[in-house]
């Protein structure tokens, strides 16, 4: 079973990793969410796994799973929420104010040129 | 309350607190607040005054509180006999400085702001004297570089005088950097940063083998702040600054500082070979070079840099003989220089401010346009030649002593008195051109107005320092000999040496070396023009501005170039190359962890629904890549995928994070597809091959490190911290559910950081969306036209009919979150939800008219709420949100709980739904307003 919460995370770690490496703001906010998915059920595993025993502190139960990293995993959800919702406006901004969402503020046509120059340097 | 346990730090932080009273009295009239520096001075005098008499019956006061016990620091002051005289100097010349820049600042000029800065670097200066922990007292040593810095370039608008500043603060702030790193290396050789610990174990610090670069780093700081070779170019260029500021600065204050220190670690660091050579070295050369330079600067202020630099130098080459006279001589000559020069410099401000000019060249015949200053200054002028009746002569005769008897046999015996007699040759050469050049000389020479005597009150300061010079030198057993004493057994942490201040000690060597030096040094001045002509023309040329700003451009330029080989504009590129040092740092650290990757603990049998939803987020996951171009798809992708995380939660036992991320999930993707709205739909390819795979290849292995990375440790057995608050979340936080206990008791000012987190990211969000304007698009992505109907009358009923239950759902999840899974967050989101579904289904219009609650409200309140259960617990002297709980009978509910953690929950649920609604609100906003100006150009 952990392997496959390990591989969960791996493939959502990557995919969010490729989507930040993106040219547009779009996607990089969308790998980030990803990215923020994996990492805090990478912080929520350092718990272990455990089925069954939630930590509700009852007469009749006897083990608990640890409690620790899931409160510090519930704030990190809602803060991760604070850092998407601040990125995505600040994306808007910068379509605003640069009138593209290319991630260095580049539009299409300046874009192009440093592609053509490259090329030719490269030639 | 006895005065005397804690009067110490107030010395020291008063002028802080009364800096910005300054600034404000400023608003008044100019004169105000001048007088409020002033009396700001006197009040921190009045709280010196009841301690003066402690140094005099051998007690050293100190006041401490502790701080960081474990790192060693701690708030403590200390009062001796060396703080003492410093304190005094401080305080006493700085209230003439004040009394003198009052009459010398131009209505141009704004005194606030002057006096301001002024206090402020008086407090860094009394604080760094009254230091006895060591770590503050390097604080308050970087304080004053700061503020020296703003005094400096007080004349803003002048390039030379923000040339000046930065290149001072960049010498000493630097050399306070080296100073940190040898206080701190002090400190783990003695185990103790305070003084009273260092300064007795001299012996133990010396033996060390780290004794060299501690003594090395010490004494960067000291020549920096001391302004001795080669780091003395930056007191000249600080000559930039207003009269009153040099006056203070270069006399009693920043740069005695450096000395202050060589008296202060005497005890500890003194008498080896080391410290003889660096300390003697640079001294003798400073002295000398200072000196010398001195007679060729045709700037009145230059004359007086360059004596201060060759003054400073002679007390370092004292302190450098490491012999307990050559102490007190050098502790002697350090109340003599901060006398005559500070009155010499005011004396060079009178005649800038009258003359217009400060060019010696200039500058003539002064002594009939005012004879008052003229004698002033030629008696100050005496003293710093070292005329006899005059104080310099006094400890000039001392100086001369220990340079003949301080030295062993060694090559150095005849050396260093020959060395020591040609600067002071040049010493009395350029002490009587100030005198001859400026007021005798002819007359002046182009000047653009008729100089005359200063206002009487500018006169005073320096007539007071001048009465002192020669109360000195005629009395010193009298006027000086107690405090010196004082502050010599201080410096020395010993009972002073028998030393004589008597003006007569008959014919000797060192009476004869002044001879010398007198009368050369009248031969040199009168053949100064053939001298002048001679460096001019065979000397060659180093302006230390130019050198310093070379240095600084190759520094920047090369750093520039360090920069952009990993940062090309790029934020693709700085991304991957931060995220190839992490993949290679978790690499290396695996490399050095000595153990198999994977360990024994017994993992988990397979059930096949986890698996087949496992292989689901995968497909999802990687779809979500690949398919990215389309927006919509990849966002509707990513929502998928956290909401099968949620479920991945309830699997695992953490029910309180699967309401939490599917609460959060529905957030963001509203917020998620408001912003798409605004946005391009679909993503551009790009063409760069070569980057496509370079980042493939880094994703891949991303993901692959991070997936054994959790193997690692979901594979190997630990031991828990957590069985103390499964124990103890019941009895002592009152409720069972233990991961909300955690966030609102135990954890509960991690809890508050955070919701401040989210408040201002709220907050950040509305002020980047105030006043931002972007066209909405007219039709979709497939080329249809949006909906004219934006508000769908279903949609609005079914809404408004489920909002009453979705606030139920929200009160019911708040008040169980104590003692089963809820909480304030998880019921702020489902308040924010239901709230923003009635935005979304009936308009911003329609809903603002009916929920009239400000969210900017909201937050403060929830932040308010938040901090005030914490600030009753302090009140009631438990330690900051302390919680408590007791149980109530309610009718119908039966027994219930209830909390003070609660109250701070409330502020949790309040800050979650403020923040959540405020942001997708103005978002929504944003839409609105694009829909109208949409309409208004329809129709």
């Amino acid at each position: 079973m952990e392997w496959i919460v390990a591989l969960v995370i791996g493939v959502m770690t990557a995919s969010g990793v490729y989507l930040v490496l993106r040219a547009r703001t779009f996607p990089v906010v969308l790998g980030l969410t990803l990215l923020s998915y994996a990492v805090n059920v990478f912080l929520f595993t350092m718990g272990r796994l455990q089925v069954g025993q939630a930590a509700i502190i009852s007469p009749d139960t006897t083990a608990y799973t640890d409690p620790l990293p899931q409160a510090l995993v519930l704030t990190a959800i809602v803060i991760a929420f604070g850092m998407t919702a601040f990125l995505i406006v600040l994306s808007l901004k910068a379509r605003s104010e640069l009138g593209n969402d290319h991630v260095d503020g580049l539009s299409y046509v300046a874009e192009e040129q440093a592609v053509k120059s490259r090329q030719k340097a490269g030639n | 309350m006895n005065l005397l346990e804690f009067n110490l730090p107030l010395i020291a932080l008063i002028p802080f607190l009364g800096a910005p009273l300054a600034a404000w009295a400023a608003n008044i009239n100019r004169v105000a607040s001048a007088w409020t520096a002033g009396l700001v001075t006197l009040v921190s005098l009045l709280f010196l005054l009841p301690a003066i008499q402690l140094p005099f019956e051998g007690q050293t006061l100190i006041q401490s509180w502790s701080w960081l016990p474990s790192l060693g620091l701690e708030f403590a002051f200390r009062l001796d006999g060396l703080a003492l005289l410093f304190a005094l100097l401080i305080l006493l010349i700085g209230l003439l400085v004040i009394l003198y820049a009052r009459y010398y600042l131009s209505p141009k000029d704004s005194m606030g702001r002057f006096f301001a800065y002024l206090l402020m670097f008086m407090g860094s200066m009394l604080g760094i004297v009254l230091s006895e922990n060591l770590i503050q007292l390097v604080v308050f040593w970087e304080l004053t570089s700061l503020t020296s810095f703003l005094l400096i370039s007080y004349w803003q608008h002048q390039q030379d005088a923000r040339d000046g500043a930065r290149m001072a603060l960049a010498i000493t702030g630097a050399g306070g950097l080296a100073m940190l790193a040898g206080v701190i290396m002090l400190g783990n050789i003695v185990g103790s940063y305070n003084l009273t610990e260092v300064l007795a174990a001299g012996e133990q610090i010396r033996q060390h083998e780290n004794y060299l670069t501690v003594l090395v780093l010490i004494l960067l700081g000291v020549f920096t702040k001391s302004a001795q070779f080669p780091f003395h170019f930056w007191l000249p260029h600080a000559m930039a600054a207003p009269t009153p500021v040099s006056a203070y600065l270069h006399s009693a204050t920043m740069v005695k500082a450096g000395i202050f220190m060589l008296a202060r670690l005497f005890p500890a660091l003194s008498g080896t070979e080391a410290w003889g050579w660096l300390v003697g070295g640079a001294g003798m050369f400073t002295m000398v070079l200072g000196a010398y330079t001195a007679l060729f600067k045709h700037d009145l202020k230059g004359l007086l840099a360059y004596s201060t630099i060759s003054h400073l130098g002679l007390i370092t080459l004292l302190f450098g003989f490491s012999t307990q006279l050559a102490a007190v001589a050098a502790i002697f000559h350090i109340i003599n220089h901060a006398t005559f020069k500070a009155s010499l410099f005011m004396v060079a401000g009178i005649i800038d401010h009258e003359c217009g000019s400060r060019d010696m060249r200039m500058v003539n015949g002064m002594l009939k346009y005012m004879p008052h200053t003229a004698v002033l200054a030629m008696i100050a002028a005496s003293a710093m030649a070292g005329v006899p009746l005059l104080n310099g002569f006094l400890s000039k005769e001392m100086f001369f002593e220990q340079a003949v008897t301080a030295t062993d046999g060694s090559m150095m015996t005849w050396a260093i008195p020959v060395l020591v007699t040609i600067g002071a040759i040049f010493s009395v050469a350029y002490s009587l051109r100030f005198i001859h050049d400026v007021f005798f000389n002819g007359e002046p020479v182009g000047l653009t107005k008729t100089p005359h005597e200063p206002p009487r009150f500018m006169k005073i300061p320096v007539d007071i320092l001048v009465l002192l010079c020669l109360g000195v030198g005629i009395a010193p057993m009298i006027l000086v000999a107690p405090i010196l004493s004082v502050a010599v057994s201080a410096s020395l942490q010993s009972a002073p040496p028998a030393f004589s201040l008597a003006i007569w000690h008959g014919f000797n060597l060192p009476l004869m070396m002044s001879f010398i030096a007198m009368g050369i040094g009248v031969i040199v001045y009168f053949n100064r023009y053939k001298l002048f002509r001679w460096h001019d023309e065979n000397l060659p040329r180093i302006d230390a501005r130019i050198l310093f700003n070379m240095a600084l451009h190759g520094v920047l330029v090369a750093t520039g170039k360090i920069s952009r080989l990993f940062d090309r504009g790029s934020l693709q590129n700085a991304s991957s190359w931060v995220l190839l040092t992490a993949a290679l740092a978790v690499i290396y650290g695996y490399l050095q962890f000595n153990s198999p990757l994977l360990g024994h603990r017994e993992l988990m049998p397979v059930d096949w629904l986890t698996v087949a939803l496992g292989a689901f987020v995968v497909i999802a996951s990687v779809l979500c890549a690949v398919l990215h171009h389309q927006r919509l798809v990849s966002l509707i992708i990513v929502g998928v995928v956290g909401l099968i995380v949620s479920l991945g939660f309830v699997k695992f036992s953490a029910p309180d994070l699967a309401l939490t991320q599917l609460s959060v999930e529905v957030v963001t993707i509203v917020l998620l597809l408001l912003a798409l709205f605004f946005l391009p739909q679909h993503t551009p390819q790009e063409r760069n091959a070569k980057r496509m795979t370079r980042d493939i290849a880094l994703s891949l292995s991303a993901g692959v490190i991070v997936m054994l990375m959790a193997m690692a440790v979901m594979s190997r057995d630990y031991a828990p911290i957590s069985d103390f608050f499964i124990q103890n979340s019941k009895p002592g936080g009152g409720g069972t559910n233990v991961v909300n206990v955690i966030l609102v008791d135990f954890r509960g000012f991690d809890t508050l950081g955070e919701i401040v987190v989210l408040a201002l990211a709220g907050l950040g969000i509305f002020a980047m969306l105030k006043n931002l304007r972007l066209p909405a698009p007219l039709r979709d992505i497939q080329g249809r036209e949006w909906s004219h109907d934006p508000h769908p009358p279903i949609m609005q009923t079914l809404t408004r009919l489920l909002f009453p239950l979705m606030l139920l759902v929200a009160v019911f999840v708040f008040l169980r979150g104590h003692n089963l899974p809820g909480g304030g967050f998880i019921a702020g989101l489902v308040a924010a939800v239901a709230l923003i579904s009635q935005y979304l289904a009936n308009g911003i219009d329609w809903t603002n008219a009916r929920i009239k609650a400000n969210m900017h409200i909201v937050i403060a309140f929830g932040l308010t709420a938040a901090v005030v259960t914490g600030v009753v617990a302090m009140l009631l002297s438990y330690p900051f949100l302390t919680s408590t709980f007791t149980y109530l009978k309610w009718p119908l509910v039966g027994k219930f709980e209830v909390a003070s953690a609660m109250a701070f929950d409330l502020g949790v649920f309040l800050v979650v739904v403020g923040a959540t609604v405020l942001i997708l609100v103005e978002l929504g906003k944003l839409s609105h307003a694009s829909h109208q100006m949409r309409h208004e150009e329809h129709y």
